[in-house]
């Protein structure tokens, strides 16, 4: 078990480095140039000059990259953004409890869904209820997620007014100026997001846990179960969740860490605040310090929680545990 | 009265190709303390007329008839409950594959704790101690340590006898083996034959050995019934059906094994392959196959009738009397096994 | 080594101290070999052209591995493979091409040993084309030939093979086989996963065809009773080792070896008088995993003749038993069945068995 983490952890460190370089490199091979929509408007070349020794563009990119990544270990210092000299970390702290609260509340949300459609739907194959969480899975998959958020949004939201159309409100401490807080409103404005972004996810685990219920109840061990006279509601809590939901775990784990990367359409469906908008909003100004800042968050998001997830599952799975 | 009587059992599956007749019309019973070997290759039903009498087979889609008198009781239209209840407890069941038989996340322990739970009202601690008992009973060695081990941490071997301990926990009556040893080396096979005698002498309970093994089926069986598409051919005592066999089929079977003791140049074999559920031959089912076969039998089923003299070997063929014993004696002089 | 044959003639296949041993491997970051698995540790016989070897072992013992060395599938660790008189132990893949067209491997598992998606025709065929053995037309007249010679129809050149039953497959293994005219045919339990009734008719086949065509046979096996059917000479092996090797005659009459007598008394017999009466030999403990082989004599932990202070001290050498009769043993069998005093430890004994991995 332990030269296995350790075997992990190096992996993530790697993974981390070769991430952050090719984000660099992507960089610098997009054409356009950021010194110029800083250096304001109609540039004379001095002035862009300037501004690129200002930004700190016109070392070599490995300098830069070597730079970013010292600041980056010792201080922990994310950099400053090009378009407006704020702090990147400040940056993050500000949009990642937004996605956080969007992933998180939503993956509660997608796990209520999925796991009693997905279970039922395998225990009775074939039949109404199947059929109907079939079709729904569907939908769920091929339907995209801004299409989802704005019919959400137009009936929910717009013609019925039972959430609100979108915005986004903190838990607690409501920043100065917006227009409501609390955890009560927070979670009212969330509702919304919630269901879209759950849909997508839903549908999928709704195949993924169907298929796994199905296979274990092919399981000789299920027959064993039987055999012995256990009763049917034991023989699936017992015997077919713990080894058909397994698998569900380290899927879970995947998914939440990728959706902390950004959950881009539904936050730019609702006018949330959170990691994917500022990343994309970041883009278009080609603010390099904020979106390597964000791939680095996300990158380490993904590579811990997959980290947690195989250790979780290295330790539920005996065969693994006491291998 | 016998400890389980099944009469004209049939078990049909309800498949997207038709009506799949696994088991049609099986007569048979075992009497307390005995040994009944079902013997037959792959597709003959026995498998389901055992899983059947469990009451194992999907619920959907499957449509049994006949009876199945345990102790005088119909448990085939019993209700699931009452079945549930039985299963586990007064009739035990082990399957083939002892790998994949046990739950692996679970410890054998918690698996042989619940085998116990779920029949008798004890303690977690009684009935851990009694799961221990039966894991010293089937020779699992350092029992106390093991008990808390997970299955993949066994051999083969080693599981099929902790699937042993989990049907025995509760002193069944009668406990039904599924090609309990295919799966395993030819030396834990005699072990666990050895094991299985053993215990049934100590536990008094009755034992059905399914296999397709001619050689187990000789070793364990008190009495033998060879099944062949979904319908019994011959059935009697092990001694009767060895020495004075009465059926092709079953002189097919016994001819096409190589023997240790035996050198023949070529095998007897039996032409052809078994045949599809779905639509089985008219008249006897083995016809095609049969190297005797005549006219009566592709149009009339033989009934399964006692031998002359001998009411408890019965066949169904239409060969008269005289071939069969001619044959029979052909069959085994061929293959005089000298005392090894 | 190879006196006691009857196949016609030369040496075909000779092994010598063959060995496979699998490297186990630990460590962070760079793996370091930390043991080995000694699958196959120090195998020899020779097959005689026209003969047939059986191989007999149970799970662990190395017999597959071995079977894939000699077909160099598998590279050996060590030791020697001549065959047709060529050392092809290190040969590359390229020169062993032409060598490849004559020894060919029919395999246990006749539902996976077939390419599902190809068409019959396709795969007893493909050897054919690889080696540029005809225009396709002979080809064709060739695999319907082939089709025929194992018995099945050559109508169903076309079909896939699930279309096909268990034995009708593994018929059709043996026409792939079969194909490129091979002198040596590696059998690895071709049988073990047939019912009887079909095990029966593939044997004969088996037997059929090498009269016919002269063939030579390593034939693996777990059935005793198959391996005597079919077998010439038969070699015993335990945890890759050998522990016997003798004709056929000598092995069944009068086995040397105690685990070789265990193995036959295992076997059911179809007889319930004799089944019942007979002494058996059972074994205790399990068939030990080759990770951690005991030391001195591999079988000494679950030998009923077991003699402390020599058997776990010293490694038995194969001994020459007279005309062939190989077996590695300090303390052979004298009689055949064995007798009370013969085990040490008889089938009903109460002494906890040494540790055995597993």
């Amino acid at each position: 078990m332990i030269n296995y983490i350790i075997r992990r952890l190096l992996w993530a460190v790697v993974l981390f480095i070769a991430v952050t370089v090719v984000t660099y490199i992507i960089f610098f091979i997009i054409p356009a140039d950021p010194a110029r929509a800083v250096a304001g408007k109609n540039p004379t070349p001095e002035m862009i000059l300037r501004a690129r020794h200002y930004l700190g563009i016109d070392k070599p990119v490995y300098i830069q990259y070597l730079r970013f990544l010292k600041r980056l270990v010792i201080n922990q210092d994310l950099g400053r953004s090009f378009a407006n000299r704020e702090s990147v970390n400040s940056a993050v702290a500000k949009a990642a409890p937004v996605t956080a609260s969007l992933v998180f509340g939503g993956a509660i949300a997608w796990m209520l869904v999925a796991l009693p459609i997905g279970i039922l739907s395998a225990l009775r194959p074939r039949s109404l209820l199947d059929r109907a969480s079939m079709t729904f899975v569907l939908v769920g998959v091929s339907a995209h997620p801004i299409w989802i958020g704005l019919i959400f949004s137009y009936f929910f939201g717009y013609k019925w007014h039972i959430t609100p159309i979108s915005g986004y409100c903190d838990a607690i401490n409501p920043s100065v100026g917006a227009e409501c807080g609390g955890p009560v409103q927070w979670a009212y404005h969330m509702i919304l997001p919630w269901m879209t972004f759950a849909v997508l996810f839903a549908a999928l685990y709704v195949r993924m846990i169907r298929a796994n219920v199905l296979e274990a109840l092919n399981e000789d061990y299920v027959r064993t179960a039987r055999a012995k006279g256990a009763p049917e509601g034991r023989v699936v809590r017992v015997h077919v969740l713990r080894n058909a939901l397994l698998p569900v775990v380290t899927m879970l784990g995947m998914d939440i860490g990728l959706a902390l990367g950004g959950a881009v359409f539904t936050e730019t469906i609702y006018n949330l605040p959170g990691l994917g908008r500022t990343a994309i909003t970041a883009l278009n100004a080609l603010d390099l310090p904020t979106v390597q800042g964000i791939v680095v968050f996300s990158t380490l998001a993904i590579i811990i929680f997959n980290l947690v997830v195989d250790l979780l599952y290295a330790w539920i799975d005996p065969r693994i545990r006491l291998a | 009265m016998s400890l389980l009587e099944v009469r004209d059992l049939k078990t049909h599956f309800r498949t997207d190709d038709g009506i799949v007749k696994a088991v049609d019309g099986v007569n048979f019973s075992v009497e307390k303390g005995q040994t009944l070997g079902i013997v037959g290759e792959s597709g003959c039903g026995k498998s389901v007329t055992c899983l059947t009498i469990m009451g194992l087979n999907p619920k959907i889609n499957t449509i049994s008839s006949g009876e199945v008198l345990f102790n005088g009781d119909d448990i085939l239209h019993t209700s699931a409950g009452k079945l549930r209840e039985l299963r586990g407890d007064k009739i035990a069941m082990i399957f083939q594959d002892p790998m994949t038989s046990l739950n692996p996340v679970y410890t054998i322990g918690a698996q042989l704790q619940e085998a116990v739970l779920l029949h008798r009202d004890v303690t977690k601690k009684q009935a851990r101690a009694r799961g221990l008992e039966l894991l010293k009973a089937v020779g699992i060695p350092r029992p106390e340590r093991r008990i808390d081990d997970y299955p993949h941490q066994f051999s083969g071997g080693m599981r099929q006898r902790v699937m042993i301990a989990m049907a025995l926990v509760n002193d069944p009556d009668l406990l039904i083996a599924d090609e309990p040893t295919t799966a395993l080396d030819v030396t834990t096979q005699a072990q666990i034959l050895d094991l299985m005698m053993r215990l049934q002498q100590d536990f008094g309970s009755a034992i059905m050995m399914i296999t397709h093994d001619l050689g187990v089926v000789a070793e364990v069986a008190d009495e033998v019934i060879v099944m062949y598409a979904a319908k019994v051919v011959e059935q009697g005592s092990a001694q009767t059906i060895f020495k004075h066999p009465q059926h092709p089929y079953t002189w097919g079977l016994l001819g096409s094994l190589p023997r240790l003791n035996a050198d023949v140049e070529r095998l007897v074999q039996i032409k052809g392959q078994p045949p599809s559920l779905l639509n089985p031959p008219r008249g006897c089912r083995f016809h095609p196959r049969c190297p005797y076969v005549m006219n009566i039998c592709k149009e009339q089923e033989p009934q399964l009738l006692p031998v002359a003299d001998h009411a408890d070997h019965l066949q169904a063929c239409h060969l008269d009397d005289e071939t069969k014993a001619r044959e029979a004696q052909k069959l085994l002089a061929g293959m005089m096994a000298e005392a090894g | 080594m190879s006196t006691n044959s009857t196949g016609s003639g030369a040496e075909l296949l000779v092994v010598e101290d063959l060995k496979k041993h699998f490297p186990v491997t630990r460590g962070i970051i760079f793996q370091k070999q930390v043991g080995a698995v000694k699958a196959v540790d120090g195998v020899s016989f020779t097959v005689n052209e026209g003969e047939t070897l059986g191989v007999v072992g149970e799970s662990g013992c190395g017999k597959s591995t071995m079977a894939r060395c000699i077909m160099r599938l598998l590279d050996p660790t060590g030791g020697r493979v001549v065959f047709d008189g060529r050392d092809i132990t290190t040969l590359s893949r390229a020169q062993l091409r032409p060598i490849r067209r004559e020894m060919m491997m029919i395999f246990q598992d006749p539902y996976a040993s077939l390419n599902a998606r190809k068409r019959v025709g396709f795969i007893v065929a493909e050897a054919l084309e690889v080696h540029k053995l005809g225009t396709a037309a002979e080809i064709k007249r060739r695999v319907q030939e082939l089709l025929e010679v194992v018995g099945l129809n050559p109508e169903h050149y076309n079909r896939f093979p699930h279309e096909f039953s268990g034995g009708q497959r593994q018929r059709i293994g043996v026409a792939r086989a079969l194909a490129v005219n091979p002198k040596l045919i590696v059998c690895d339990e071709p049988v073990s996963a047939l019912d009887v009734s079909v095990q029966a008719q593939i044997l004969n086949l088996l037997k059929d065809l090498q009269r016919d065509f002269g063939l030579t046979y390593v034939f693996i096996a777990h059935d005793l009773n198959v391996v005597r059917h079919i077998s010439d000479r038969v070699l015993v092996m335990y945890l890759g080792h050998t522990v016997e090797l003798a004709s056929r005659e000598q092995l069944y009459s009068t086995p040397k070896h105690p685990y070789t007598g265990a193995l036959m008394s295992a076997v059911p017999i179809p007889d319930p008088e004799l089944g019942r009466k007979r002494k058996r030999i059972v074994l205790e403990g399990d068939v030990p995993n080759p990770i951690n082989p005991p030391p001195a004599c591999w079988f000494h932990p679950r030998c009923p003749r077991f003699h402390e202070g020599h058997c776990d001290v010293e490694t038995p050498p194969l001994k020459d038993f007279g005309s062939g009769h190989l077996a590695a043993c300090h303390y052979p069998l004298e009689k055949w069945p064995m007798t009370d005093e013969e085990m040490r430890h008889g089938a009903s004994s109460t002494t906890t068995p040494t540790p055995a991995a597993g």
